[in-house]
């Protein structure tokens, strides 16, 4: 989803800065999807978390001659993201953020698993069927937003832990740590929801 | 010494990222090997895991993308300025 080498991601925005603008929208589309869902998760309205996104986009643009490739780019674009959610918040008065930090990692809290004593794999072609992928997202929206923001850029977005770390501004133990608590809520919450979208066995073609 | 239930689930994740160091996995595999309820914790974590990654579940608003890049238009137009 990203450039696969940074330095052509690097000549691409050389080559921006140097005049040739429209090969932005090159340059940004990659990153569309974590921005917004990233906004999405902070703000939770889609209205205002597009709108942000948009600013995002444009605040990137103003400011592409400051990224000076120490992170990589997506990184860089996500923590403007970030900022521009938070600066929404702190304006709409619903700034809650430092305090939920300090709690996190030594929250109390249950994360034990659902107990389960077999499971049949879900094959992500069970997708095709709205309800599962419907499931999936309440209860991804459900998380507390700390655990969220991580389970969305780790397994969605499928950034590596270093990448989510700075793009969130904390640390990679802390990535992990909610990483693993995030999987286990999913697992709880889902386990059982989940079990009716196993294929019957009957319905297995042998062979094939 | 043999592991218990609980410290399996403690690593669970990082096993799922292949994020453990070789004794300990070999450890948990000893575990799963005979433990039915972990092997199936382990196999659903890891299924949520999967499908959650899937394109199909996240997917953009209709139009977002054409919206972004219109709005990206007008932006970029506007900017005439040479920039160091
Ligand atoms: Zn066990």
């Amino acid at each position: 989803m990203t450039f696969e080498r940074p330095e052509l991601e690097m000549e691409c925005i050389q080559r921006i800065l140097a005049g040739e603008k429209h090969l932005f929208h090159g340059l940004i589309q990659p990153c569309e999807h974590s921005i917004y869902f990233l906004l999405l998760s902070m703000l939770h309205n889609e209205a205002e978390a597009e709108d942000a996104a948009q600013e995002t986009a444009i605040k990137v643009y103003r400011n592409l001659h400051l990224f000076r490739g120490e992170s990589k780019f997506r990184t860089w674009v996500l923590s403007i993201a970030r900022n521009e959610g938070l600066g929404r918040l702190r304006k709409a008065g619903s700034l809650r953020e430092d305090s939920l930090e300090a709690m996190a990692e030594d929250q109390e809290g249950d994360f034990t698993p659902a107990i389960l004593t077999s499971w049949r794999e879900i094959p992500s072609e069970t997708l095709e069927k709205k309800e599962l992928a419907h499931l999936l997202r309440e209860a991804i929206q459900a998380l507390p937003e700390i655990y969220r923001n991580v389970v969305l850029l780790r397994d969605i977005e499928e950034m590596d832990g270093r990448e989510t770390a700075a793009a969130l501004g904390i640390s990679e133990a802390a990535v992990k740590v909610r990483l693993h608590r995030a999987r286990l809520m999913l697992q709880r919450e889902l386990a059982g929801k989940l079990k009716g979208f196993a294929p019957r066995r009957g319905l297995f073609r042998w062979g094939a | 010494m043999r592991i218990d239930c609980k410290h399996v689930w403690e690593h669970i994740s990082s096993y799922i990222d292949g994020d453990v160091d070789a004794s300990l996995r070999a450890e948990i595999d000893r575990h799963l090997e005979t433990c039915e309820i972990c092997s199936a914790v382990l196999d659903s974590t890891r299924n949520v895991v999967v499908l959650m990654a899937d394109d199909r579940v996240f997917e953009l608003p209709t139009g977002f993308s054409e919206r972004l890049h219109a709005r990206l238009d007008q932006e970029l137009e506007l900017d005439d300025l040479p920039r160091t």
